[in-house]
């Protein structure tokens, strides 16, 4: 079968088929390869909603018209640390956030230590999809729940928070992809993952098999987040009206 | 009872001040529904959301059973707003709750436990004739029914006042009509003070005691709304109670007078009598009927006869009509 491939591959003009085969067909390689491309990303995921969902909420609720107006210069310095974190390179950030990671972890190099870079890039960039998704918010409920005598941290958890839900899903699953992405890159820094072996083996070595393999599986595996973040979006979604549909089919 | 004492609320902004309402006095007393009526911009919502301080009057006070609202600490005016509920034109309700869910929230922010407020949820939801859809989201409801959700949202917590603004205005006629009285019903039967803001005469005709006219930020009028719409003193009261006459210009040249059967009578035959007593045809120019609190008030605008002296007649004659007033029409404009 083996030979079979090689001919398969070899025919349509690709070189080196033996030692790519040989590699994609070990059992492990390619399975340790997807988790470590989820884990670092989905765990920097996490780590950037504990530090981007508050600063994303204080966005919208900090505001002078907010339901709980913080000083102007405080909201200037925030938005202001956001859009500069933003606007690095993540290539750069990398490197930059270095010792950081050396601080946190011990150290800057391996699949672990991306971890520190992802999250420090992706904060900010969770923070404004929380700003968007909040945005959304209907003014008129707030009001209402203003004159129901909710405090500012009761209409936070219990009427923003639940009203943005279906919004906020489709902003985690926007978040969580582009961290897949950014970690793509993490093999610079000696990270591992699909996007590293597509890097090291496919582009730097010339392997454009191993290379097609690693793009299609991370082509999948955005596919698949993708549809589970939209599904979920939708299930919680009570304003679209699914029973009714439904009934409709039955009929 | 509820005291509107000199309030103001001027707006500031990079390009000027801004003063929506100023010199505001009201009273309404306990178990009134008392209407604000005002054409768009006359400052009626900043009014009503002055009452529970949504908006903060830059001036003046609000005392709710002689309590100062101004006065109180954040956490106090949170607990009085849960005395004071509110409906809105866009009902405003939390669409990923179910109209059962919607009910509870304000119980659940009193700490009510969970059994207790779904139990009286379930009770209000049958008051405002919604028991069969508890379960239904906001989504499944029509407007009629989410008004009903954001009326039993209001009554969960026994207030004492209910704050409506503009709460029909973004229903049809038919709609409109119940969603009135049904508040009529629940302000008979609990005594709750109704606060209604409203553009729509129709609305104050139909459930108001009383009626305040907002016209530029000022009250131009106040008072039991028999009293206001039967003799407006204000050209603001005038312009609403009267919005359909004609054009001042097209108002032929004899005199034209605006006669208002106050009450009971409305159906007498004025015209016809007036033609058989006195021999003086009149012109019909414009006539309407209301029914206030089960009274039917008519206006009618008269063109009176070129001729002086019968009109002197006719005048005389009108004037003469038990609960008839009637009024020379100089600076009327539809």
């Amino acid at each position: 079968m083996v030979e079979a491939l090689t001919n398969f591959f070899e025919d349509l003009g690709m070189r080196k088929i033996p030692e790519q085969l040989e590699f994609l067909l070990t059992p492990e390689n390619i399975p340790f390869a997807i988790w470590e491309t989820l884990y670092a990303p989905l765990l920097a995921t996490v780590l950037a909603y504990v530090i981007g969902l508050p600063l994303g909420i204080l966005l919208v609720t900090g505001e002078q018209n907010g339901i709980r107006p913080l000083p102007r210069p405080l909201m200037q310095v925030l938005n202001t640390v956001i859009n500069l974190l933003r606007s690095i390179p993540f290539l750069i950030l990398m490197v930059l956030v270095m010792p950081l990671s050396r601080l946190i972890l011990g150290t800057s190099v391996g699949t672990m230590a991306t971890v520190v870079p992802l999250t420090v890039a992706a904060a900010p960039y969770v923070a404004r999809l929380v700003e968007g998704s909040l945005r959304e918010m209907d003014r008129g409920v707030i009001e209402a729940a203003q004159a129901m005598g909710c405090s500012p941290w009761q209409i936070v958890t219990k009427v923003i928070l639940p009203e943005c839900k279906p919004s906020l899903i489709t902003g985690a699953t926007n978040a969580a992809i582009t961290v897949l992405g950014y970690g793509a890159m993490a093999g610079a820094i000696g990270g591992g993952g699909l996007g590293a072996i597509a890097l090291m083996r496919g582009y730097n070595r010339g392997q454009t098999l191993v290379l097609y393999v690693a793009v299609i599986i991370l082509v999948i595996l955005v596919q698949i987040i993708q549809s589970v973040g939209t599904a979920l979006a939708v299930k919680t979604d009570k304003r679209i009206q699914k029973t009714n549909s439904k009934k409709e089919k039955r009929k | 009872m509820i005291e509107i004492k000199n309030v103001a609320k001027t707006y500031k902004s990079a390009d000027g001040d801004f003063t929506a309402i100023r010199n505001i006095n009201l009273t309404v007393e306990d178990g009134d529904i008392f209407g604000i009526i005002g054409l768009s911009g006359a400052g009626k919502s900043t009014l009503v959301r002055c009452i529970n301080l949504l908006e903060v009057p830059t001036e003046g006070d609000v005392l709710i059973d002689g309590q100062s609202m101004l006065s109180l600490s954040h956490k106090e005016l949170l607990a009085a707003r849960k005395k004071i509920g509110m409906i809105f034109q866009g009902f405003n309700l939390l669409s990923q709750r179910t109209a059962l869910g919607n009910v509870c929230f304000p119980m659940e922010l009193a700490g009510v436990p969970r059994k207790d407020a779904v139990k009286r949820a379930r009770e209000l939801l049958q008051i405002v004739d919604l028991g069969s859809k508890e379960n239904s989201y906001p989504s499944q409801l029509s407007g009629g029914q989410k008004q009903r959700v954001a009326i039993a949202r209001a009554l969960a917590t026994d207030p004492k006042v209910l704050l409506c603004d503009e709460a029909t205005s973004a229903l049809d006629p038919k709609t409109t009509r119940d969603i009135l009285a049904l508040i009529r019903d629940i302000n008979k039967r609990t005594g709750i003070t109704v606060v209604v803001i409203t553009h729509d005469m129709k609305v104050i005709e139909e459930i108001c005691t009383k009626v305040a006219i907002l016209d530029g930020g000022v009250v131009a009028e106040s008072g039991s709304v028999e009293e206001v719409f039967s003799s407006p003193k204000t050209e603001a009261g005038r312009r609403l109670v009267y919005p359909d006459g004609i054009p001042f210009e097209m108002l032929p040249n004899s005199r034209v007078i605006r006669v208002v059967f106050n009450g009971g009578t409305a159906y007498q035959p004025l015209i016809a009598s007036l033609a058989i007593d006195c021999g003086v045809k009149v012109n019909i120019l414009g006539a309407d009927t209301r029914s206030i609190d089960g009274k039917a008030f008519g206006t009618m605008l008269l063109g009176l006869p070129e001729s002086e002296s019968e009109a002197t007649r006719a005048l005389a004659y009108i004037a003469a009509q038990k609960d008839i007033t009637v009024e020379e029409v100089r600076d009327y404009r539809g």
